[in-house]
């Protein structure tokens, strides 16, 4: 049952198979059997058995509010959500407890949704590995699964035990971690430079990060107002569909929004032969893993074999991106962190001799060092003497970057096929070797520009590396264009036949190794 | 979030200069109180750009000041700028404020239409160039009563530039002439309002208020003083002066203080003053914000603000959606100019009548609707309202909608007395008596108190020729040819009828009956 689609589900529901209570307590179940994945900073299990009674009494009386009626979500501490605490994993948030939901939590309530709860990032969504919140890093599932088990197995320089676990990417690993591991059936994540995308690419799912503008930003807490976009992450194309069908619209409380004419309906792709796609050039890097290039490479001839026209096209500003990303994202950073002062919300510190002086020590207390050292960058760009030198240059260089995917689109292609990531998820030790503004550059690079650009795109998981661990490639679609964009996702989701994570290694392997976590067998559909 | 403001920079050197070659450099007078330029209570724009030192002494440099204004005008509207909460006059503190304006997490601005429209009027009235695209801008300061950190404003691209305002100034020996002078508007910006501190010293506590509701004028004066030809001196920035009157001592204060200081051998600072009402002196504000960097970014949650005129209006736009300039040009009511212009050509009126008129709140109308009502001349109607009307009122402290006296019942008492019904004498004991608030109409007012003028010219006679018997001696005198003494004679005449002859008709009996 917990992994099914949403649609299987939402069947299954309907005709009474299984009530919303008993798939809210077997997903609070599993949460609290993976409760060392760190995948949730708050479980909201009061609220998600009220939510599951209400949505029964809505089937008994046959008034069902649709697909998401009962079905259990997750979504990342950075939204706001009224009455339960909201935290951005950082000490300055920790107690905050907003009055009013998110649009786009709002609208998953107002479907029947249950909320389980809030999932783990990086402090304020800034990292790549979230492993940078105050509340520890997320671990990932596949570090459990029976798939990478078996391969590390094989390999006598492994160690034994629970040090090599993997990140999740980040920095809604959270979110990735809750869906992967069958706790929800679909999570919302925060895509500001790749967030969405690069958890879900190292957590084998469906990690999408609609245009900007498709998606109402109000609530959530911003990192950069100008690339934020709520993502969705999801074991399937489909599922994602719905999510976003339901999200999606003008909100008149986000400026930024725009109405859509008509509701997203994914039909399915039957012939792909009218379909043109990009390769661009730029993204074939040295530090591509070989075995992410030839699943690329491969993934280009499949749709070259079905008929499509593959094309190698030119985005020759990219290698700009990430130095133009670090002063605008900074800058506003800078900006948006401004309001955390201790007086109305979140932390305060006990100094008192003076304004300045405790604003001064409750960021200095609230903030970790990556929130810190980007506020401090952030205010270097913006001051008057070095604005036009810095903010107005990566501003133009922003254009250019925007300019190049429009120049391809306009070249003909539909969508564009690339990595997600330069290679696998890596182990927690490794990854912290490099600090995180290293990580965020490296990691970033492939996912950055299209928020740059505001178009929409999607990490599908397309096979598991040498190592068992989950590969994905990312489809870059038009600027609201996202219903063809999943429409090319899902084709290519049915032609790879991803494998589905088998869990029940998690239980054998951990059970021995955390010894006060009891894990009771769990059986999922393989 | 916030009160919505209009802010208006009338910013530095480039409008104040324009006067500076304009021939003699006089001291100032009185305050600008009385001939300074209201705006529908608004703003105000008025100063003299010429000043000497106190003493000038022959040979001595003139000086000249340069003056900008940093106006913040409120606008009335129903709600604030960027958040749907309420925008009202003394609410209790706290008490309007929405998620937006506590700057709660994740809360997004969202523009209020009725802010843009009455930003468009204000700059078409201000003769601006309204720009159809517009931007905002964050500026960043950390203060207690700005909880975001940062103010919306629109510091790069504003709605509306480059405008000017006309106004006149009272001169000549009796200042009875009114000379016609122009600011320039540099730019109109709509711009969030700051919270309010309240201190309170006793518990060493600060207290914030978010409603951002008070303060409908407030201006910062940017002041600078240099020998014409010369390049401009360095300026000070009075800063939050809330009255006209205290505007115009700042700005009379701080020129003086200025050129003292240069003409000492001092130096002037760039430097953030405040204005200290009961000393009526500036004092520097030393604080840090004087050379803060505002680090302005754009603010990325609003697009940029696009309006439209009826060429480029899109076909099949929604109305609700878009705003047109033309339709607001089209609602844009009679400006001050222009009815002060209307006034002089329709009644043949004074100008400087033309603006006491327009500068008390509803006295035009009032005028307006007597005239509506009555025969009297013009001129009669202007100055019954303007001396008679407008002193009672100023004598208690009165507005004119507060007035016991209708137009209506003005315009009788007008008619009365340009029928001659009653005297101008009579006329004013009749206007005391309405502003008695009895309910009485003047007519009921003149019959009762018997204040008709004698249409019995035999009566009329017998009463001349009575006190022309009983004063002997000052028929005498007029027969000796001093003039004054058949006033004498007239004004003994009107006694005896009560005042209820007209004294034209006395003379002309008089002058009859003494040269018979």
């Amino acid at each position: 049952m917990l992994g099914q689609t949403l649609r299987e589900v939402s069947a299954a529901l309907k005709q009474g198979q299984i009530t919303p209570t008993e798939l809210c307590q077997k997903c609070l179940s599993l949460i609290k059997k993976t409760k060392f994945l760190n995948a949730y900073i708050t479980v909201s299990e009061e609220v998600a058995l009220k939510q599951a009674e209400e949505s029964e009494k809505r089937y008994k009386n046959g008034q069902s509010l649709g697909d998401l009626d009962g079905i259990p979500i997750a979504v990342k501490d950075n939204f706001s959500t009224s009455g339960i605490e909201t935290t951005c994993a950082s000490n300055m948030l920790k107690g905050y407890v907003p009055p009013y939901n998110a649009t786009v939590v709002q609208k998953l309530l107002d479907q029947g949704a249950l909320l389980m709860g809030k999932t783990n990032l990086d402090e304020f969504a800034m990292g790549s590995g979230s492993t940078d919140g105050v509340f520890g890093p997320v671990k990932n599932p596949w570090s459990y699964s029976k798939q990478y088990r078996e391969k590390r197995k094989q390999n006598p320089h492994s160690e034994s035990g629970d040090s090599d676990w993997l990140i999740t990417g980040g920095s809604s690993g959270g979110s990735a971690a809750a869906v992967s591991a069958f706790t929800c059936y679909a999570a919302l994540g925060s895509d500001t430079g790749g967030s969405t995308r690069n958890p879900a690419a190292h957590c084998g799912l469906v990690g999408f990060k609609p245009s900007y503008g498709l998606i109402s930003r109000h609530g959530l807490i911003p990192l950069v107002n100008s690339m934020d976009v709520p993502g969705i992450l999801t074991r399937y194309v489909d599922d994602a569909a719905i999510v976003l069908g339901v999200l999606a619209g003008h909100d008149p409380k986000d400026s930024t929004t725009v109405p859509i004419n008509k509701p997203l309906v994914l039909s399915s792709l039957e012939d792909v032969s009218k379909l043109c796609i990009g390769i661009p050039k730029e993204y074939l890097v040295p530090e591509l893993s070989s075995e992410i290039q030839s699943l690329w490479s491969r993934a280009a001839d499949l749709f070259e074999s079905e008929g499509a026209k593959v094309i190698e096209v030119s985005l020759p500003h990219t290698s700009y991106s990430i130095v133009c990303y670090h002063v605008l994202c900074t800058s506003e950073v800078a900006s948006n962190m401004a309001r955390f002062d201790g007086l109305q919300y979140g932390h305060r510190c006990d100094i008192d001799v003076s304004t300045e002086a405790m604003y001064a020590a409750t960021r200095r207390e609230g903030f970790n060092d990556v929130v810190r050292g980007r506020i401090l960058s952030g205010n270097f760009f913006l001051l008057k003497e070095n604005y036009e030198n810095y903010f107005v240059k990566a501003q133009k260089v922003r254009r250019l970057i925007a300019n190049d995917f429009v120049n391809a689109f306009n070249s003909g292609v539909d969508v564009l096929l690339t990595p997600t990531t330069l290679s696998e998820a890596v182990p927690y030790l490794e990854f912290i070797k490099e600090d995180n503004r290293t990580r965020s550059a490296q990691d970033d690079i492939f996912t950055q520009a299209v928020n740059m650009a505001g178009l929409p795109a999607v990490n599908i998981p397309i096979a598991l590396s040498n190592q068992g661990l989950p590969i994905g490639l990312q489809f870059i679609g038009r600027a609201f264009c996202d219903q063809q964009l999943l429409t090319v996702a899902k084709w290519f989701e049915k032609q790879v036949q991803f494998p589905v994570i088998q869990l029940q290694e998690l239980v054998d392997n951990c059970s021995a190794i955390l010894e006060n976590e009891k894990l009771a067998s769990v059986s999922l559909k393989q | 979030m916030a009160a919505p403001m209009l802010r208006w920079g009338c910013r530095g050197r480039r409008w104040a200069l324009a006067c500076v070659d304009g021939g003699s450099c006089h001291r100032r007078g009185a305050p600008t109180g009385s001939t300074s330029n209201r705006i529908r209570g608004q703003s105000s724009v008025a100063q003299q750009p010429l000043h000497t030192a106190q003493k000038p002494r022959k040979g001595e440099h003139k000086w000249a000041a340069v003056v900008g204004l940093e106006i913040h005008a409120q606008i009335s509207s129903n709600s604030k700028l960027f958040s749907g909460s309420q925008v009202r006059f003394s609410a209790p503190p706290n008490s309007l404020v929405s998620f937006f304006d506590a700057s709660l997490p994740g809360t997004l601005p969202v523009l209020n239409r009725r802010c843009v429209e009455a930003a468009v009027m204000t700059g078409l009235a201000l003769n601006c160039h309204i720009n159809k695209k517009s931007l905002f801008d964050r500026k960043h300061y950390f203060y207690a009563d700005l909880p975001a950190g940062y103010q919306i404003t629109q510091h790069r691209l504003p709605i509306a530039v480059n405008g000017s305002l006309t106004y006149g100034i009272s001169a000549g020996k009796e200042c009875g002439q009114v000379i016609p002078k122009m600011v320039r508007v540099k730019q109109i910006q709509l711009e969030q309002d700051s919270g309010k501190s309240l201190h309170d010293d006793l518990r060493s506590q600060t207290l914030i208020d978010l409603n951002r509701a008070e303060g409908q004028l407030r201006v910062d004066a940017n002041i600078s003083v240099h020998h014409p030809g010369e390049p401009l001196g360095v300026r000070t920035e009075v800063k939050n002066l809330n009255s006209i009157r205290f505007l115009a001592k700042a700005i009379d204060y701080e020129i003086q203080r200025q050129i003292s200081e240069l003409e000492n051998g001092g130096e002037i600072l760039n430097e953030t003053r405040s204005f200290h009402e009961k000393l009526g002196c500036t004092v520097s504000m030393r604080d840090k914000e004087a050379k803060q960097d505002y680090r302005f970014m754009p603010e990325p949650n609003l697009p940029p603000l696009l309006l439209y005129d009826a060429t480029s209006l899109p076909t099949g736009a929604d109305p609700q959606q878009v705003i047109n300039i033309d339709q607001i040009r089209e609602t844009l009511p009679e400006l001050p100019s222009v009815t002060r212009e209307r006034l002089v050509q329709q009644y043949g009126m004074l100008p400087e009548h033309s603006f006491t008129l327009l500068n008390e709140v509803g006295l035009l109308e009032f005028f307006q609707n007597v005239m509506k009502e009555t025969r009297a001349e013009p001129k009669k109607v202007t100055s019954w309202v303007l001396n008679i009307f407008l002193g009672y009122l100023k004598q208690e402290n009165l507005a004119v909608s507060e007035s016991p006296v209708t137009p209506s019942a003005l315009a009788e008492l007008l008619d009365l007395l340009d029928s001659r019904t009653i005297s101008s004498s009579a006329a004013k004991q009749v206007f005391e008596e309405l502003w008695k608030r009895e309910g009485k109409t003047p007519g009921q007012i003149v019959s009762e108190k018997q204040l008709e003028l004698m249409q019995d010219r035999g009566a009329l006679e017998q009463f001349c020729y009575s006190v022309m018997k009983d004063h002997p001696q000052v028929v005498m005198d007029v027969k000796k040819g001093n003039p004054r003494a058949i006033n004498k004679l007239i004004g003994l005449v009107r006694k005896a009828t009560l005042n209820r002859a007209d004294p034209a008709v006395i003379k002309e009996i008089l002058e009859k009956q003494l040269s018979s």
